[in-house]
């Protein structure tokens, strides 16, 4: 472990990350909406915790080794969390407790969307627009992470796409790698955000909305300037400029890396994990259209055929936008819904859950044991897309999928400790740790009503979720501080 | 022909056997004195001991005027080198090489003059696949050939007492076949060649050669055989480079299972195969084919190294209940012991091999040659050039030409069209014409009909 290191990092990413506090700073200066002060003090504050903590380590120039990546990781997110909490605990619009803030900042950050504030239709500009800044930025660093940094530690099957990730070079070592993957990533998203953000102003929004809406959507967070989401807007373009971004930020962001530089699109009909991707959701679709038209609870077809995309998209990327109250869908709906963002989005995109590759190669692994049965003395091979897939990645995988739900579990009789009755804590547990955002029951609007110790849990879950599990739990084990 | 045959393996040995019949000066060359010194016991021909791509060795076995060069030792890279120091050092005419390695064949522009100067490339395992799968996708086939790129086909049937054959001339046979187009080009009674005509009748075990246009082929075997039931299930045992070819080139149509004792190969051919079953174990484990439905196996293919092993794998198939076993067998001796006994199909590599390369050796425009009974007879296809002064076959019904004892002509490919072979049809130049001939010996009369006059130039 070299805390030198991790600390000077640590304060040069702080400082960085008080440049964000501007953007706001700016919107509150020309609305005069009150909050220019929290913003300038949050600057501040941040800005001098970060140089404090770069300036005694600045000449500390040594390499950062593979375990460290984990301690960096973990602080990004962390770290990040509660310093994006400050401006919102500083601001009196809206009142909100640390917990509060906390639990919104890490929200944001981790992309989840769930929110604590009631009324945002209320809430000043500039602490909306923040509050959209913070899911982009955390959407940035996921894709960084998961293309670039995941597979690099090897957490839960994802050396799968080690051999695959762009860049120029294979090393050990994080820094080249990471940098010149992360330029060509952040280029891709960022030219998807403008492209979201275009779609989103001719499809009828106002310019403010479309660039919160675009940042929220491209990084699948799932905030909404409005309190009723996506539904505020009751216009069939909008809804379909979010699917088409929803969707596509739910794909490899790899394979965007690879047809962009290849200028070509076979990359995405070559990968088994798009589509499998593809027909999770065109499943989850078609069951839940043809079951609203066997319940009838839609008068025209049409109308629920769009809204079944709509929420199937949505829900499944765990992105977390809503046109309706799906959770009081009729029948199975809200439950598949809330299950399929256990599956999430691909792996290497901005979306959260267990992500398709992985949940590919349980059911693969599934299939395989059924064949063994049949046929005791053959030899099966996992593949995908025709490459052979080695046996210490399935082993991994299936330690993620444990661990995950285990996690889950204990999380789960955690809230339910807390005096959450057990539809809102499996809900809002799943939403948190998938970093989908709204669950069922009383949390599926906000996270306001529920109490502050289930809300840590929750942010803890948020977490877990984003940092794919090993990555905070290695942590908290102590073989890894053992010298 | 002066030959030189680099490489005393299995392909090289029964090559250069077959050749030094066909009055050619053969040169054997090989890096084991005691491979060559048994071959040069048995057969006259010449043999030098060496690296086969070494220049020297080259020159010792005469490459400066030798028309062809002959490559088949076990290296890919070795027969390369080899041809491009032919090529290079004493220009020699013809250059064939055994080529493997799928990574090379599939880039043919590596053999191109300018690159490494490679003529022919043979791959003797490919060769045997397409044979196997050929008999797999024609049931009731004993051999499939091809003539004219697949235009044309010859297939072998045996007849039984149960079929329409037995006990019929070829002229009632006529009546049952309305509709097809085909011609019985010879019958095997025994070892004895009959060439047939309209009133020879056909009995029990008689091997029967029909040639056809290929879209008739099936259609034929349908109405001959009427039992068999096209193949659904194929069981191949031994994961080597045939048995994986043909389990791979197999796998989309069929349900395949492929047995391998060896877990690391059998690991490697899961890794290669999509829908393939890869089982780990032994052929001939009687427990082990139980368990996988050797029953209902249509057809069980052995086709590991050992001929041996081959045998008794596919006889203990055969008494399991598989519908139809074949083995691949090297050993000549091995093939006329069990072929029609409880083996159905035994598959010779050399006879699958030999065809494509002694297309190469024959005089006159010789495009191809398919060994019929291990060679006992041949399958010419030849190309006519010239004008009715110039070529001895051109501008002539097929009744006026001189062929030797024992041959015949079946068939003829013009263009796109298959024409069975009349008394009065009329060969036109740059037809490609497909002939039996019965006894080896008179293979040389009838190149000799393919060659064209000096006056043609």
């Amino acid at each position: 472990m070299q805390l030198a290191v991790i600390q000077r990092i640590l304060g040069i990413l702080l400082s960085l990350f008080s440049l964000t506090m501007i953007p706001p700073l700016l919107i509150s200066i020309v609305t005069i909406d009150g909050t220019t002060i929290p913003f300038i003090s949050a600057f501040a504050l941040i800005l001098s915790i970060g140089l404090v903590l770069w300036f005694p380590v600045r000449n500390v120039k040594n390499e950062l080794r593979l375990r460290d990546g984990f301690v960096v990781v973990v602080l990004f997110w962390v770290g990040l969390g509660l310093a994006g909490s400050i401006p919102l605990i500083l601001s009196n619009t809206p009142e909100l407790s640390i917990t509060d803030a906390i639990f919104e900042s890490i929200s944001g950050l981790t992309t989840t969307g769930a929110t604590i504030i009631v009324g945002i239709d209320f809430l000043p500009k500039s602490i909306l627009f923040y509050r959209h800044e913070l899911q982009w930025l955390g959407g940035m660093g996921i894709i960084v992470l998961a293309v670039a940094i995941l597979p690099m530690l090897g957490i839960g099957g994802m050396q799968l796409y080690r051999a695959e990730t762009p860049g120029p070079v294979k090393d050990t070592k994080l820094t080249p790698r990471i940098t010149e993957t992360a330029k060509a990533l952040w280029y891709i998203y960022l030219s998807m955000t403008i492209a979201c953000a275009l779609a989103y102003w001719f499809a009828g929004m106002s310019m403010f909305d479309a660039i919160a809406h675009s940042f929220s959507t491209v990084s699948i967070g799932g905030f909404s300037t409005h309190d009723a989401s996506m539904g505020y807007f009751e216009n069939g373009w909008i809804e379909t400029v979010a699917i088409c971004f929803m969707f596509l930020s739910g794909i490899n962001f790899s394979l965007h890396f690879f047809s962009w530089k290849n200028t070509s699109i076979t990359s995405y009909w070559h990968d088994a994990e798009l589509r499998a991707y593809l027909s999770i959701l065109f499943m989850i679709c078609l069951a839940c259209a043809s079951y609203h038209v066997i319940v009838g609870d839609y008068a025209s077809f049409g109308r629920a055929l769009e809204d079944s995309i709509f929420h199937t998209v949505s829900i499944a990327t765990t992105t977390g936008f809503t046109t309706t109250e799906y959770q009081n869908w009729p029948g199975f709906m809200p439950i598949l819904l809330l299950f399929s963002s256990f599956i999430g989005a691909c792996a290497g995109s901005t979306g959260g859950g267990i992500k398709v590759i992985r949940i590919l190669l349980l059911f693969k692994q599934g299939i395989r044991e059924i064949k063994r049965l049949i046929h005791p003395s053959a030899i099966f091979i996992i593949k995908v897309g025709n490459k052979p897939i080695s046996e210490r990645i399935i082993e991994a995988v299936w330690g993620f999928f444990a661990t995950y739900i285990a996690m889950f579990a204990f999380l789960l009789l955690a809230l339910m400790a807390t005096e959450l009755d057990q539809v809102t804590a499996f809900s809002a547990l799943a939403a948190c740790m998938n970093n989908l955002g709204p669950g069922l029951g009383k949390v599926s609007q906000h996270y306001a009503d529920i109490n502050d110790i289930a809300k840590w849990i929750l942010c803890f879950a948020m977490l877990l979720g984003r940092l794919e599990i090993f990555t905070l739990l290695v942590l908290l084990t102590p073989t890894f501080w053992r010298r | 022909m002066k030959i030189i045959i680099l490489g005393a393996g299995q392909v090289g040995t029964s090559v250069a056997a077959n050749l030094v019949n066909e009055d050619n000066d053969i040169t054997l060359v090989d890096n084991n004195p005691a491979a060559l010194q048994l071959i040069s016991e048995r057969y006259d021909l010449r043999t030098i001991t060496g690296i086969a791509s070494h220049p020297s060795v080259l020159e010792k076995a005469g490459a400066k005027d030798a028309d062809m060069i002959l490559a088949v030792t076990n290296s890919d890279e070795v027969n390369m080198i080899a041809c491009q120091v032919a090529y290079t050092l004493f220009h020699t005419p013809t250059k064939i090489a055994r080529i493997r390695e799928a990574e090379y064949l599939n880039n043919t522009s590596i053999f191109a003059q300018e690159a490494l100067p490679v003529d022919v490339l043979i791959s003797p395992e490919q060769l045997v696949t397409d044979y196997i799968q050929r008999l797999i996708e024609h049931p009731g086939a004993l051999q499939v050939l091809d003539f004219a790129n697949g235009k044309a086909q010859m297939v072998a049937l045996k007849a039984s007492y149960s079929g329409v054959l037995v006990s019929h001339s070829l002229r009632d046979l006529e009546n049952t076949l309305t509709g097809i187009e085909y011609k019985i080009v010879i019958i095997f009674r025994g070892n004895h060649p009959i060439i047939p005509d309209g009133d020879t009748i056909i009995e029990p075990d008689d091997e029967i050669f029909f040639i056809s246009s290929q879209k008739y082929i099936r259609q034929l075997l349908q109405l001959i055989r009427i039992k068999e039931k096209p193949h659904k299930s194929i069981m191949i045992a031994g994961g080597g480079n045939i048995g994986l070819r043909l389990a791979e080139s197999l796998e989309d149509r069929y349900k395949v299972k492929l047995l391998e004792i060896d877990p690391a190969k059998a690991h490697f051919a899961s890794e290669a195969l999509k829908n393939t079953i890869v089982l780990n174990g032994d052929a001939a484990d009687e427990e082990l084919l139980q368990e996988e439905d050797i029953d209902r196996t249509d057809v069980f293919c052995a086709l590991t190294n050992a001929d041996e092993a081959n045998i008794i794998s596919s006889m203990l198939a055969k008494r399991l209940g598989a519908r139809k076993v074949m083995a691949l067998i090297n050993r000549a001796a091995y093939v006329d012991l069990v072929q029609s006994n409880t083996i159905d199909i035994a598959i010779s590599p050399q006879q699958a091999t030999i065809g494509s390369l002694l297309a190469h050796v024959r005089k006159g425009d010789v495009v191809v040659v398919h060994a019929l009974r291990r060679g006992a007879a041949e399958a010419i296809e030849a190309i006519a050039h010239g004008n009715q002064s110039s070529s001895k076959v051109v501008d002539r019904a097929i009744k006026d030409i001189d062929l030797p004892p024992g041959t015949t002509i079946g068939a003829i490919v013009r263009g796109e069209a298959v024409l069975m072979a009349k008394k009065n049809t009329v060969i036109e130049a740059e037809d490609h014409v497909i002939l039996i001939v019965s006894n080896k010996k008179h293979v040389a009369k009838v190149e000799a009909l393919f060659q064209v006059g000096i006056t043609f130039l």
